[in-house]
């Protein structure tokens, strides 16, 4: 039956779940994006341990060495839930098809110079197994992270990097008019050709390691804070300056979202620092560990990209990664 | 000048996009980076036989998927504003959707997390990708969930504390000891629990109950994410089908091993959905259709015709299946039972049916229910009259397995309990049936580890050794458990409907 009541005497018991009001305080009005983030993921009474790996609960926030009060402060600035994140990827992506449906309608990427669409061959096609591998590893922190918001927006990561990679594809398929054998060779180039094998390894090298917070460091402020900006901001500077400005339109995607993902990273090194320094030193000790290997791998991309104005172009880019590790207090 | 592109088909296309990403790892080895796809014994000679279920390249899902999210979220906001938590049949409907919240929609955000699991442990790229869509579908599932029930928890009682009751009461031990036994089981084992025997084999057993009967009770923010949901649901049912194919056009040796695991999750599916066939027979005062009716479409017809033609792959039906057809008479009465005698020790309400709903059960179960249950029902209401409402003092001992109240019959005898007991190092272990049986003796390690919320009590590692401080514990209170007519839920809705003019309905 339906109750029709014209009076509006309906008085309300509470505001939101207690899981939520626990973590805001009493009283507060919840959002969206709040209302799913607290509390979600289990953390104790567990029945079985995982026959897979019998010395950790299935959710075990002993499988990074970074300490929290409460996972759940690794939050998202960006106040990502399912509904918000696909709502604003489906917005980008129309933009995208249009670009793509100009670039493919007008033969705007074949009007290139040879050359540079050798260039673009070279550099963005085996790119693709990069983005591959960060959705790997993002995929690592959605499954063993730990708290409720990390692993939903590491989650987001991940399914972006498959997006990536699948622009990617598309570039080089209209390059090729189809030709899936640009891909092969992309992929023959990511396994053998040398300018590929430093970055290859450090990928693989990530693949196997064990603390997700780790990983994140490395893969999306690391990896990312190198590779992002010289593939998709240099490059694509490179390209446009010598005549390749349709380029710019196949890759918006790409620089729209690193400045947007960059945001969660860094909010969320930014935190694990600032709780302790235990954490602090944990995260700076593993930027000294792998920075140097990221600026070693990114090197034969640069060279071949920029030849003699390679040592410049890293070092310009370390540069911002330095000014970025400062603000989120990893020093 | 641009040459004519070549022609692509979708699946063609869809190939290119995803399977050639993935590259046999040099640096590291495979088994390094996959450590967990091989230790259950299932063999895969050729990943690339994976057979894509979804061909959804990540562009497209955005787009599908924010299109649904923009109608699911414009009709949740208009259901807030409109109130219409007053179209609901009655407020006794409201436990339904609580079982939901505490019993399912936690199992959604695990299933995320499950997913992801797979998303990275598959060798194969393109089980891996299948895999991540479901994860972040199951994502969307809890959220939506969630959100659609943040305006019930505004006003009824038994949403607010799910995530603590969650993991310590008693009878949500049931849906999510199910859900851990899947997750911390191997992937292949997870992906045919949940993939297979669940989102394929007993789906329309949740999915018909629940969100069929939320629409003829007037629950429109239930309907909407059930709906919503669907299309998601299918893909999932999808990929069950295609990984069990997979896995036994791969290797011969694997079929024993699927065997083993569909007769344990058939089994495993078919106690949890005991709980699912109570609410859809007692919690829903607009009746979509008695358990016994569903069993009978969804398992004797569609699910046998499913192992029928499974036949050819050398699977047989589950073991036991026919136990459970035995029990399709009983199983909501006897559970119903249960819950009413201990649901002063949950965050629902319970109640004696109606005449007409007394009727109605005759109706469908038959001889059975006159002479067995509602004679029961007919002692109850009558010490009820008499301000005596029954409820028991301890809490019931539950199976170690399937963690529901040994309160289950022989296959054959409906009036005589069964309870079977396995020993291991030195402790006895009771089961509710020999399908439980089974399942703890093919792997007692396992499940010795279960955590029994009864025998926590009692041990006093719950607050305190007695029902009041285990309450306390859980963080329900008195008002928001027990007997449904006199309840905070109850006067709510009298009230609401004495403001519109409505009769207020008289206790059973
Ligand atoms: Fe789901
Ligand atoms: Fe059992």
């Amino acid at each position: 039956m339906s109750i029709d009541i014209k009076t509006t005497k309906i008085e309300q018991r509470r505001i939101t779940f207690d899981n939520v009001a626990e973590k805001l305080g009493e009283g507060k009005i919840p959002s969206r994006y709040q209302e799913v983030m607290y509390g979600v993921q289990q953390q104790d009474v567990f029945h079985y341990r995982p026959t897979w790996d019998p010395e950790h609960e299935v959710f075990d926030a002993d499988r990074t060495d970074i300490k929290m009060q409460d996972f759940d402060d690794l939050t998202d600035p960006r106040h990502y839930y399912y509904g918000t994140y696909v709502i604003q990827r489906s917005k980008q992506q129309e933009a995208m098809e249009k670009n793509f449906s100009v670039v493919e309608k007008r033969g705007l990427l074949h009007a290139m110079d040879g050359d540079l669409i050798e260039k673009i061959r070279k550099v963005i096609i085996p790119f693709r197994h990069a983005e591959w591998g960060a959705n790997n590893n993002n995929l690592f922190i959605a499954a063993y992270g730990f708290g409720t918001p990390m692993p939903i927006a590491a989650d987001f990561q991940g399914m972006d990097r498959l997006g990536n990679a699948q622009y990617i594809t598309r570039i080089g398929l209209i390059l090729s008019n189809n030709d899936p054998e640009i891909l092969d060779r992309a992929k023959s180039e990511w396994l053998d050709d040398p300018m590929w094998q430093p970055l290859r390894k450090l990928v693989e090298d990530s693949f196997v390691i064990k603390d997700w917070f780790e990983l994140h460091l490395l893969q999306n402020f690391l990896l990312d804070g190198v590779l992002q900006p010289l593939v998709f901001q240099y490059f694509d500077d490179e390209i446009v300056k010598h005549g390749g400005a349709s380029f710019a339109m196949v890759t918006e995607f790409f620089v729209e979202w690193f400045a947007e993902a960059v945001r969660w990273t860094d909010h969320t090194i930014k935190t694990a620092a600032g709780e302790s320094a235990e954490n602090q030193a944990l995260l700076a000790g593993w930027k000294d560990k792998w920075l140097p290997e990221v600026k070693n791998a990114a090197m034969p991309l640069a060279e071949y990209i920029f030849a003699g104005r390679s040592a410049d172009v890293i070092g310009e880019i370390s540069n911002r990664l330095e000014a970025r590790s400062g603000k989120i207090g990893l020093g | 000048m641009a040459a004519k592109p070549r022609r692509l088909n979708l699946t063609q296309k869809y190939q290119l996009m995803t399977r050639g990403l993935d590259w046999e790892t040099t640096y590291q080895s495979m088994d390094d980076v996959f450590p967990y796809d091989k230790y259950e014994g299932i063999k895969i000679k050729d990943w690339d036989k994976w057979q894509d279920p979804f061909r959804l390249t990540m562009d497209a899902y955005w787009k599908y998927q924010a299109e649904k999210e923009r109608k699911l979220y414009a009709i949740l906001d208009g259901f807030a504003q409109n109130n219409s938590q007053l179209n609901i049949s009655d407020a006794r409907y409201m436990n339904a959707v609580k079982i939901w919240m505490q019993g399912v929609t936690p199992l959604e955000y695990a299933a995320f997390r499950g997913f992801a699991m797979l998303g990275r442990g598959f060798r194969g790229a393109g089980a891996r990708v299948a895999c991540q869509f479901q994860s972040i579908d199951e994502m969307r599932h809890y959220q939506t969930q969630m959100h659609a029930f943040s305006h019930y928890n505004k006003y009824f009682n038994g949403f607010r504390q799910f995530a603590r009751i969650r993991d310590r009461a008693w009878y949500l031990s049931i849906p999510k000891s199910y859900f851990e036994d899947a997750v911390t089981a191997g992937p292949f084992e997870l992906i045919t629990a949940i993939s297979f025997s669940f989102e394929y084999v007993l789906t329309n057993l949740l999915f018909m109950p629940f969100v069929s009967g939320a629409a003829y009770n007037g629950d429109m923010a239930t309907t909407t994410f059930g709906f919503s949901a669907q299309s998601d649901e299918s893909r999932h049912m999808t990929l069950g089908l295609e990984v069990i194919k997979f896995m036994l056009e791969q290797d011969e040796g694997n079929l024993p091993i699927v065997q083993q695991w569909l007769d344990k999750w058939f089994w495993r599916g078919y106690r949890l959905l005991g709980l699912v066939g109570t609410m859809m027979d007692y919690m829903l005062p607009k009746k979509v259709m008695s358990w016994r009716q569903a069993w009978e479409i969804y398992w004797e017809e569609s699910g046998m015709a499913l192992f029928n033609d499974l036949a050819r792959y050398g699977l047989r039906p589950p073991k036991y299946h026919e136990v459970a057809t035995k029990e399709k008479y009983r199983i909501t009465h006897e559970f119903w039972c249960t819950i009413y005698q201990f649901s002063h020790a949950t965050a629902l309400y319970t109640w004696i049916p109606t005449e007409e709903e007394l009727d109605w059960f005759s109706a469908e179960y038959g001889e059975l229910f006159d002479t067995v249950y509602r004679p029961r029902y007919e002692y109850w209401a009558e010490l009820d009259r008499k301000g005596e409402r029954f409820f028991q003092k301890r809490l019931p001992v539950v199976c170690n397995v399937c963690q529901i109240p040994i309160f289950h019959t022989m296959p054959d005898d409906p009036l005589m309990n069964c309870c079977l007991v396995s020993e291991y190092k030195g402790t006895k272990h009771q089961m509710c049936s020999q399908g439980c049986k089974d399942i703890f003796d093919h792997e007692p390690e396992k499940y010795c580890q279960a955590y029994i919320p009864p025998q926590q009590i009692y041990q006093g590692n719950c607050g305190g050794a007695t029902l009041e401080a285990y309450k306390e514990w859980l963080h329900i209170k008195d008002e928001e458990t027990g007997e449904y007519y006199g309840s905070e839920d109850h006067i709510m809705w009298e009230g609401w409907k004495a403001q519109s003019g409505k009769p207020a309905d008289a206790p059973a």
